[in-house]
């Protein structure tokens, strides 16, 4: 009993300490944060400070350097407006329940306009080529069509590897482990360096084009592995009931076996969508500005402002970090309603 | 049947293998064509640049091949320090999480929640600005532990603290001295070295807590209460009947957590840290030699990543072998 209470009053104690301790820190922090802070873009009030406030000025100035990159500026309207597209479609598709021919749809005819949007050349709309894309558009352009173009490469890769056929089982395995077991940095050099001598020469394929397919390569991979996952939790007697109705092996695959397999690794799914999302920050290193590298490119040459980069990257880690909270937050939804 | 299954796969590797065989011809005489001879000779040549942080003698007048080791080892090196720190910051994170104590298991989570959903890269970024912006210039240098603690000194130029070295075949502690611009004498870990070693500890940590958590969880209450009802108290209880158990389903996704930590080192290139890819990125825009820097990359990468997880599988064999059951 004696002992108890003693436990009971450390515990207390050290809630009392920790709990004045946080209190601090978070005071501190909002004070810093918002009290001292400089909203307003102007560099001399930012540098007044001395580091007792955040300087949140910087986002002020630079916000369209750092959410449209190098992109022309009289035509930002346009990353603007795919911005938007591209989060309605994605808004879309989360809160219908009903999948399916409409949904296909949507994304079809949303897609295209994300990038009519950005590329431009028709409808008298400039011209704006790839390498001038940068910022939040970048982004979100690199993860969702990253996704895409990983999914299908997963799925078949995850068959050949489950399936009957050595040859194949082989080539999808090696495969996945070699992308599995080397840095995605290493897959961008690739892309950069690496694809361009494969072409013949003459032959120009823009930069973005090259990193995409190195994204894909990679996150499909991983997917594969994850699908291969649940395709080996299905039991067998599926399969067979299935082919004893007749049914092709696609046909079995895409009607009976695939449904079940990915309704099973659903969330596993959705955290390799959160890891593409946080990787594709990576391209900065092969020289894409998107979200992380369009603010280097709006602080590091600016002697005004450069003092302010930590401000600016922590106003990019809050975005990132809403971006993957709502995703894990909507995989739990999913996970408790199938 | 049979015949026509392995006669179309057989085709398909000998499709593959012509086309990888044919991109290669393609990409060799594409170097050519640029004036570089495909092949690692290259490797022997005089390297010309100079590495800011390195383990081994290394100037500008060494090898390409000596300045991929000291890449190595500076890869080597920042991994090594992130795995011990993130497996003891995830341990606590992860059990902090189930602790009664309600306030610090909260705070746990928010650390969890926090460093997962941002980018490591821009981790890396921000603790790396935060070093070079907010610290002294090093005459100005704090006194880490005061002075009469050991003589340890952080400023823009990094850490520097005591180190022993041979002296006269005796082994002596050195320690740092101030000279005109920076220290010098005992051991100096870099500004780079340390925004990446803290921000792969930050964000590891973050997921071995979520695996600890879990597999801490996946032990049936019953056998703690079991435990408890033997007379264990909490702590021997957590020691000697949770953990062994939880360890057994732990180590797996551990060892994932490793090998992704190890891959993640090479974020280094991102601050200057001269890694390995920052040594190979160097290498390939100077020589032009890409192809085989790439390989050498991908090589290196994927005997780091067996070796790891062969140390982990034999780690978890022995496990099973000792406690005699199954997974």
């Amino acid at each position: 009993m004696m002992a108890r209470l003693k436990r009971r009053a450390w515990l207390s104690a050290g809630n009392l300490a920790l709990g004045i301790l946080l209190l601090w820190a978070g005071w501190h922090l909002f004070d810093w944060a918002v009290l001292q802070a400089v909203f307003l873009p102007d560099a001399s009030a930012c540098h007044a400070l001395e580091g007792a406030g955040a300087c949140w000025g910087v986002v002020a100035e630079k916000y369209r350097v750092i959410f449209f990159g190098r992109y022309p500026l009289e035509e930002q309207w346009r990353p603007l407006l795919a911005i938007f597209v591209m989060l309605g479609l994605l808004g879309a598709s989360a809160i219908r329940r009903r999948r399916g021919r409409r949904l296909a749809l949507l994304w079809a005819s949303g897609l295209t306009v994300f990038l009519l949007l950005l590329k431009g050349g028709l409808f008298g709309l400039a011209n704006v080529d790839t390498p001038r894309w940068g910022g939040l558009p970048l982004t979100l352009m690199l993860t969702v069509f990253g996704l895409g173009g990983a999914f299908p490469l997963a799925v078949l890769l995850a068959l050949g590897r489950v399936g009957r056929w050595a040859a194949l089982r082989a080539l999808c395995t090696v495969f996945i482990e070699i992308v599995r077991g080397v840095p995605l940095v290493a897959v961008l050099f690739m892309a950069a360096f690496l694809f361009p001598l494969l072409m013949p020469k003459g032959w120009d394929i823009p930069s973005l084009l090259r990193v995409l397919v190195g994204i894909i390569l990679f996150a499909g991979a991983y997917m594969a592995e994850v699908i291969r996952g649940g395709l080996l939790a299905v039991p067998k007697g599926q399969a067979e009931a299935a082919q004893s109705l007749g049914l092709s092996y696609w046909h079995v695959q895409l009607s009976v076996i695939l449904p079940q397999a990915l309704r099973k690794v659903l969330p596993a799914l959705m955290n390799s969508a959160i890891a593409l999302f946080k990787d594709t920050s990576l391209v900065i290193i092969v020289g894409l500005f998107e979200l992380t590298g369009a603010l280097g490119l709006a602080v590091d040459g600016d002697p005004k402002w450069r003092a302010f980069a930590l401000d600016g990257y922590l106003f990019i880690a809050i975005i990132y970090w809403i971006g993957c909270f709502a995703m894990s937050r909507y995989s739990r939804a999913l996970e408790r309603t199938t | 049947m049979k015949l026509r299954a392995y006669a179309l796969q057989a085709l398909i590797v000998v499709a593959i293998l012509l086309t990888l065989y044919g991109l290669a011809t393609v990409v060799a005489a594409r170097m050519r064509g640029l004036g570089v001879e495909p092949g690692f000779g290259f490797l022997g040549q005089r390297a010309g640049f100079d590495i800011g942080d390195t383990l081994i003698d290394f100037d500008a007048a060494d090898t390409y091949g000596r300045a991929f080791v000291v890449g190595l080892l500076n890869t080597v090196a920042v991994a090594l320090v992130a795995i011990v720190a993130s497996l003891l910051l995830g341990a606590v994170a992860g059990l902090g999480q189930l602790a009664r104590n309600r306030l610090f298991a909260r705070l746990c989570v928010a650390y969890v929640e926090l460093f997962r959903n941002v980018p490591l890269l821009l981790q890396v970024l921000i603790v790396y600005v935060l070093l070079i912006g907010r610290l002294p210039l090093p005459h100005e240098a704090w006194h880490v532990f005061g002075d009469w603690g050991p003589d340890v000194w952080l400023s823009k130029s990094g850490l520097s603290l005591p180190w022993p070295v041979w002296s006269n075949g005796a082994l002596i502690l050195e320690r740092p001295v101030l000279g005109t611009f920076t220290f010098s004498g005992g051991a100096t870990l870099t500004p780079e070295f340390i925004a990446v070693a803290a921000a792969l500890t930050l964000f590891t940590a973050a997921y071995i807590a979520e695996v600890v958590r879990g597999s801490v969880q996946s032990v049936s209450q019953r056998q703690r209460e079991a435990a408890l009802a033997l007379g264990l108290d909490e702590a021997q209880t957590l020691r000697f009947v949770v953990v062994p158990q939880a360890l057994r389903s732990m180590i797996p996704p551990l060892a994932n957590q490793l090998l992704n930590l190890i891959k993640n080192s090479s974020l280094a290139v991102a601050v200057g840290y001269p890694d390995l890819v920052a040594v190979a990125d160097t290498t390939l825009n100077q020589s032009g030699h890409a192809v085989e820097c790439i390989a050498i990359i991908m090589v290196v990468y994927l005997f780091l990543s067996l070796l790891t997880a062969a140390i982990m599988g034999g780690w978890h064999a022995r496990l099973l072998r000792r406690q005699g059951g199954s997974a």
